[in-house]
C-alpha cells in the first residue's frame, strides 16, 4: 500500500511537485497498479535470471578520436535562460 | 601525528584528461581554456533521444590502473544508471559503475607517521562520467543565481576508493602524493589540470560518526581540511555533542569545513544497469595491458639504486615524479649518475620547487655541461648553483642562455690555483687580529681569513678548497 | 494519393512534380479536422520538392514525402513529443533513421502526433488534443503513433514512421487500417527517438501495404555506430516479398483467443488464418504460458525506465521554463509538475517507486525475470520443430470512442495485451488489415523469430494479395 507520504517522497525523487488535490487520484490509481502487478507474486522465478537487454551483444565501443563540438550557439539554442554562454540555472541554495 | 581514535577513508575522482575524447562521445577533451559550451554535443548535453557509446581507450587505462594498484579485474563489467537531481547533471542521472566494477581489492604502499612502510587497501576502481560546472554569482549558499558550463560533462573519471586505513592528515597526504605519481607514470593523466584529481573524505573519531568532506581539489587542501576535521569532532565530543553523519564542505579561505544541510538521508539513487550500454568483457584484455604496463614508481626506485648505485634518499626523490626521473636518466647516460643524482634530487628540484615551475623548464643538455664542469673544476659548486638559478630566472627566450654563456658572463670561472694562493697568502698577511685569535685556540677566527680570500678572488675560489689552504699556509707560518 | 510508393516513384520518374505532390499534400492536411499533425514543415519540404524537379536524385524515396512521428529528432524543426514540456525544442541533430531517409531522397513534410512521450494506446494524452480516427472520426486512431497511422490512413502522408514500445506502432496500424512493423529490437537505430523505454522500443514504418513497409524497412534498417544496442541488418526486405506461403507452419497461441476478446475481430482473424491454409500454409495450436503475465512486467519495466528516462526535462538546457527562478529544486519541480501530463506523471512515480530502495527487487527486478520466461515462451513456440510465424489478433477489439477509457487508465493498458509480449522478447511483428468490425479496421498481427523480417514481410504479402482490405479507403476522408 501507498501511503501519502510515499507520494511525497518519490514526487521529490522524482522532482514532480504534487498537489494536494492530485494526491488523492495518484494514490487511488497507483494502489490499484499495484495490486495489478502483485499478480507476478504467483511466479516462482528463484532460479531464473532476469532479462537486462534482449540484444546479444558486448564489447561495443567507439574510438579514441576527438571529433567537432556544437559552437557556443548550437549548444545554447533551446537554452530557456542563458548569460554569457552559461546556461543560467534557479539558484542553488 | 598518527592518531589511534582517527579513521579516514578517500574517494579519489581522477580525470583522464590525457584521452582525446569524452568517454561517452566524440568531444574533444581539451576544454580547459575553452570558452563555456564550446565542447558539447547533443550526447553529453543529454539532449533527448541522444545515446552513449563507450571509448574503447577509456576501459583500457580504466584495467591499466586497477591493475598497477594490484585490483583483481572483473571479467564482466558493465555500467548503470545513479539517479539524482543537480543542475550539471544534464540527463538527471549519471553513468557511472555499481555491482561489477573495473577493478576489486588492490593496494597502495606509503610510509605511515612511525615511518614503517603501511599497506592502504583500495576497495575498487570504477568508471564514470564527469558532470558539468556551476559556476555561482557569489558564494554557492547567497548566489541569486548559478550558471552552467556542460565543457567538462561526459570527461571519463576514475573513482578510486580505499578502505579507511588512513589514520592522520599526513598519511592521506602521502596517499595522494603516491597515487598521483603512479598515475602519471601510468600516463592516463596531468595532474596539473584543472579537475584532474578531486576527493571526497570520509573522517571519524573512533566510536563516532563519520564527516565527509566533498570535493577538495588539491591534496594540501585535503591534509587541511582533516586537520580541521579532527580538532573540531575532538572538541564537539569533549563538549558532549555526538557528531552525526553528514555531509561538509570546505571553505578553502577560511579553512574550515561547514556543513552542507542537504537530505542526503533520503537520496535513493535507484541504480539500475543502462540499458543504452551492453556488458563488457575484458579478462582477455589484462595480460597484453599487464604486459605493456610501464616501470611503476616502487620499482623505478629499486632499479635506480642498483643501477646507479645512488642513494635510496635520492632516488626516492628522483622517482617521485616520472618526469623527473625520466630527466635523471637522460642525464645520467652522459654524466656521473651519482654526482647527477645529488645535483638533480638536492640542487635542481629545490630551484624549481622554490620557483614554483616543473623540469620542464631546463635542459638535460644543460645540466649535463654544467655536471662536466664541476668534474672538471671549471667551476665551484657555488659556481654552479648560481648557473642553475640564472638559466632558470631568464626572462627571455630560453635558448638565450646557456651554461658556458652564463660562466662567462657572470665570471664564475674557477680561480685559478696560483691566483687561489696568492690570495691566501695575502689574506694570512693582513689579518693578523683574525690570526692572532686562531692561534689563540679560535678555530672560528679562519673563517674571517677564509671571507678575505673569497673577497679578493671575488667569489671564485672554491670556499672548501681556501679554506684547506689558508689552514696549510697557517701551520707554515704558526711559528712566527 | 492513396497509391503505392512504388507507382508514386513512377510518376515522379515520368515528369510528375513533387512540388505539386508535396503541396497537394499540405493543403489536404490543413482541411482536415483529423489533428493528425502536431508541426508542418512547409517551407523546407516545397523547397525539397523543388530541388528535385530541378534535379531529380536517384534514391530509395527519392521525392517522396514521408511524416515522422514526434519524437523522433529531426534537425531544425520542432520535436516535442506533443508535449508541453519539450513545446519549442528543435534539435541541432537528426536522428539516424532521419539521415537515412534523406540520403534516399526522402521529404519530410511534418511531425505527427502521438501520444505524450509514448505513453498510451489512443493518442489521447496528446497536450495537443486527440487525433481522430479516420474511418470514424469519433473514434480514436490509437496510439501512441496515432497520428502517424491517421495521416497515412486519410492520405495526408503515403508512409510514416511511428515508434512501438508496447505497441505504438501496431495497435495504431491495427485501428487504422493500415500496415505497421515493429522490427526485431537492434535492428533500427535509437539514435534520435526520444526515450521512453528504451530496452522495449523501436522505430518502424506505417505505410498503406506490405511492400511499401518493407521499402522504408530497407532504408531505416541496419547499424548504426551511435547505437550501442543496434545490429548490422541483412537487408533486402523488399526481395523475397512475393515468395508465398507454401509449407509455411503458422502457431496460433491459445492464449490469445477467447475471453476479453471481441467476438467479430475473433471470426476475422480465424479466416485469416484459414485464407493462409488456402495459400498453401498450416496452422497448430501452440502455448504462450506466461502471456497473462506479460501486461504488468511490460508496465513495470516501461514505467521504471520511463523515469529515468524522463527526468532530463528540467527546464535548464531545453524545454518549459515557468516564472521567476527559485531554488533550483523547486524550480525543477515546478516546471515538471506544469509541463507533464497526467499520465506520463503517473507512469514516472510509478516507476520511481518500482525502483526505489527496498522496492526494486519485489517489482523491477521480478519484472525482468518475468521477461526472461516470455521470451522464452516464444523462443519455444518458434522454435524449429515449432512454428514458424506466429498469427494472432493485433488488438482485442476496434478502435474505442474518444473519451470512452481515458478516464480509466488500467482499462487502457488492458487494451496491450496482445503487443507488449512481443516488445519484452524483441522479436519481429507485423500488423495488418484482416477486415471490418462493425465497420473498423480490424488488424492480423504476425510474429516473426528475432531478425526473420523477411519472413513475416512475405507471410503479411501472401495474405494481403488475397485479400482487399488494403485498398479499401476511408469514406469520410476520400
Amino acid at each position: 500500500m501507498i501511503t501519502g507520504e510515499d507520494v511525497d517522497h518519490i514526487g521529490w525523487l522524482a522532482s514532480i511537485k504534487v498537489a494536494e488535490d492530485e494526491k488523492e487520484g495518484f494514490l487511488a490509481l497507483f494502489n490499484s497498479v499495484l495490486d495489478y502487478f502483485h499478480q507476478l507474486d504467483e511466479l516462482d522465478t528463484e532460479d531464473v535470471e532476469p532479462t537486462y537487454r534482449v540484444v546479444d551483444l558486448t564489447n561495443v565501443f567507439r574510438e579514441d578520436v576527438a571529433v567537432e563540438s556544437l559552437s557556443q550557439e548550437e549548444s545554447l539554442r533551446n537554452a530557456p535562460r542563458r548569460e554569457n554562454g552559461y546556461f543560467k540555472s534557479p539558484r542553488i541554495v | 601525528m598518527a592518531e589511534k581514535d582517527v579513521i579516514i577513508g578517500l574517494e579519489v575522482h581522477v580525470q583522464l584528461n590525457k584521452l582525446n575524447s569524452k568517454l561517452f562521445c566524440g568531444c574533444s577533451t581539451k576544454y580547459h581554456d575553452a570558452p563555456p559550451n564550446t565542447h558539447t554535443c547533443p550526447v553529453c548535453l543529454g539532449l533527448p533521444g541522444t545515446l552513449p557509446v563507450l571509448n574503447r581507450r577509456a576501459v583500457e587505462y580504466a584495467i591499466r590502473v586497477a591493475l598497477a594498484l594490484h585490483c583483481d579485474i572483473q571479467g564482466e563489467t558493465l555500467f548503470y544508471r545513479k539517479n539524482y537531481y543537480y543542475p550539471d547533471l544534464p540527463k538527471a542521472f549519471q553513468i557511472t559503475q555499481y555491482d561489477f566494477p573495473v577493478g576489486l581489492g588492490g593496494k597502495i604502499l606509503i610510509k605511515g607517521e612511525d615511518g614503517e612502510e603501511k599497506t592502504i587497501r583500495i576497495t575498487r576502481v570504477h568508471m564514470e562520467e564527469d558532470p558539468g560546472r556551476l559556476v555561482h554569482a557569489g558564494t554557492i549558499d547567497r548566489a541569486k543565481y548559478s550558471m552552467v558550463d556542460y565543457n567538462r560533462c561526459g570527461m571519463s573519471l576514475l573513482e578510486v576508493v580505499t578502505e579507511p586505513d588512513l589514520r592522520s592528515p599526513k598519511e592521506a597526504r602521502s596517499f595522494l602524493d603516491k597515487l598521483r605519481n603512479i598515475l602519471e607514470y601510468l600516463d592516463v593523466f596531468d595532474g596539473d589540470l584543472e579537475g584532474a584529481m578531486r576527493i571526497d573524505s570520509n573522517i571519524s573519531l573512533v566510536g563516532g560518526e563519520r564527516a565527509e568532506v566533498k570535493n577538495i581539489s588539491s591534496h594540501k587542501g585535503v591534509e587541511k581540511a582533516l586537520a580541521y576535521e579532527i580538532t573540531r569532532q575532538r572538541s564537539a565530543r569533549r563538549r558532549g555533542v555526538a557528531q552525526v553523519q553528514e555531509t561538509r564542505h570546505y571553505d578553502e579561505l577560511r579553512g574550515i569545513t561547514v556543513s552542507i544541510r542537504t537530505k542526503e538521508e533520503a537520496h535513493d539513487y535507484r541504480y539500475f544497469p543502462e540499458p543504452d550500454l551492453v556488458p563488457m568483457r575484458i579478462a582477455d584484455w589484462v595480460p597484453k595491458v599487464e604486459a605493456e604496463l610501464p616501470e611503476l614508481p616502487d620499482a623505478k626506485r629499486e632499479r635506480f639504486v642498483a643501477d646507479y648505485a645512488i642513494a635510496d634518499d635520492h632516488a626516492k626523490s628522483l622517482t617521485s615524479e616520472i618526469r623527473v626521473a625520466n630527466f635523471y636518466e637522460d642525464v645520467a647516460k652522459r654524466a656521473t649518475p651519482r654526482l647527477a643524482a645529488v645535483w638533480i634530487a638536492d640542487v635542481l628540484k629545490g630551484e624549481l620547487n622554490y620557483r614554483d615551475v616543473t623540469i620542464d623548464r631546463f635542459r638535460v643538455d644543460d645540466m649535463v655541461e654544467i655536471l662536466d664542469m664541476i668534474e672538471k673544476g671549471t667551476i665551484t659548486e657555488k659556481g654552479a648553483v648560481e648557473v642553475i638559478r640564472t638559466i632558470l630566472d631568464h626572462l627571455g627566450d630560453p635558448s638565450e642562455v646557456d651554461p658556458a654563456g652564463v660562466v662567462e658572463a657572470k665570471g664564475l670561472a674557477r680561480a685559478e690555483d696560483d691566483a687561489v694562493k696568492e690570495a691566501v697568502r695575502a689574506a694570512v698577511k693582513e689579518c693578523s687580529q683574525a690570526v692572532a685569535d686562531y692561534r689563540a685556540g679560535n678555530e672560528k677566527a679562519i673563517n674571517f681569513i677564509v671571507g678575505m680570500v673569497m673577497k679578493k678572488t671575488r667569489g671564485r675560489a672554491d670556499p672548501g678548497e681556501a679554506n684547506r689552504l689558508v689552514k696549510e699556509e697557517l701551520d707554515r707560518t704558526g711559528s712566527t | 494519393m492513396i497509391a503505392m510508393l512504388r507507382e508514386l516513384k513512377e510518376r515522379l520518374a515520368a515528369g510528375a512534380s513533387a512540388e505539386e505532390m508535396v503541396s497537394s499534400l499540405f493543403d489536404k492536411i490543413k482541411r482536415s479536422d483529423l489533428n493528425a499533425y502536431t508541426i508542418l514543415s512547409e517551407d523546407l519540404a516545397l523547397e525539397e520538392a523543388r530541388e528535385f524537379d530541378l534535379a531529380p536524385c536517384s534514391g530509395l524515396l527519392a521525392g517522396i514525402p514521408i511524416a515522422i512521428k514526434s519524437s523522433i529528432s529531426t534537425r531544425g524543426i520542432e520535436t516535442n513529443c506533443s508535449s508541453r514540456i519539450l513545446s519549442g525544442y528543435i534539435p541541432p541533430y537528426d536522428a539516424h533513421v532521419i539521415e537515412r531517409l534523406k540520403e534516399e531522397g526522402a521529404i519530410i513534410i511534418g511531425k505527427t502526433n502521438m501520444d505524450e512521450f509514448a505513453m498510451g494506446t489512443s493518442t489521447e494524452t496528446s497536450f495537443f488534443g486527440p487525433t481522430r480516427n479516420p474511418w470514424k472520426t469519433d473514434r480514436v486512431p490509437g496510439g501512441s503513433s496515432g497520428g502517424s497511422a491517421a495521416a497515412v490512413a486519410a492520405g495526408e502522408a503515403p508512409c510514416a514512421l511511428g515508434s512501438d514500445t508496447g505497441g505504438s506502432i501496431r495497435c495504431p496500424a491495427s485501428f487504422c487500417g493500415i500496415v505497421g512493423l515493429k522490427p526485431t529490437y537492434g535492428l533500427v537505430s535509437r539514435y534520435g527517438l526520444v526515450s521512453y523505454a528504451n530496452s522495449l522500443e523501436q522505430i518502424g514504418p506505417l505505410a498503406l501495404n506490405v511492400e511499401d513497409a518493407a521499402m522504408v524497412l530497407d532504408v531505416i534498417a541496419g547499424r548504426d555506430l551511435r547505437d550501442s544496442t543496434s545490429l548490422n541488418s541483412e537487408g533486402g526486405y523488399m526481395a523475397g516479398l512475393e515468395g508465398g506461403v507454401d509449407g509455411l507452419v503458422c502457431g496460433v497461441p491459445k492464449e490469445y483467443f477467447g475471453d476479453g476478446v471481441d467476438p467479430e475481430v475473433e471470426t476475422l482473424v480465424w479466416d485469416a488464418i484459414s485464407k493462409l491454409e488456402e495459400l498453401g500454409a498450416s496452422w497448430k495450436e501452440v502455448s504462450l504460458p506466461h502471456t497473462k503475465y506479460a501486461l504488468a512486467a511490460y508496465y513495470i519495466i516501461a514505467m521504471s525506465e520511463a523515469s529515468s528516462n524522463l527526468a532530463r526535462f528540467d527546464g535548464l538546457r531545453y524545454g518549459l521554463r515557468l516564472g521567476a527562478d527559485q531554488d533550483w529544486h523547486t524550480t525543477f519541480s515546478e516546471i515538471r509538475a506544469a509541463g507533464l501530463g497526467p499520465e506520463v506523471k503517473r507512469r514516472i512515480l510509478l516507476g520511481t517507486y518500482a525502483l526505489s530502495a527496498g522496492y526494486y527487487g519485489r517489482y523491477y527486478l521480478k519484472a525482468l525475470k518475468v521477461r526472461t520466461l516470455i521470451k522464452e515462451d516464444f523462443e519455444r513456440a518458434l522454435s524449429a520443430g515449432g512454428a514458424d510465424v506466429l498469427v494472432t489478433p493485433t488488438m482485442p477489439f476496434p478502435a474505442f470512442k474518444i473519451g470512452e477509457r481515458i478516464e480509466d487508465p488500467l482499462s487502457l493498458y488492458m487494451a496491450d495485451v496482445f503487443t507488449v509480449p512481443i516488445n519484452l522478447a524483441g522479436v519481429p511483428a507485423i500488423s495488418l488489415s484482416c477486415g471490418f468490425a462493425r465497420g473498423l479496421p480490424v488488424g492480423l498481427q504476425i510474429i516473426g523469430r528475432h531478425f526473420d523480417e523477411k519472413l513475416v514481410l512475405r507471410t503479411a504479402k501472401a495474405y494481403e494479395d488475397a485479400t482487399p482490405y488494403h485498398e479499401t479507403v476511408p469514406k469520410e476522408v476520400v
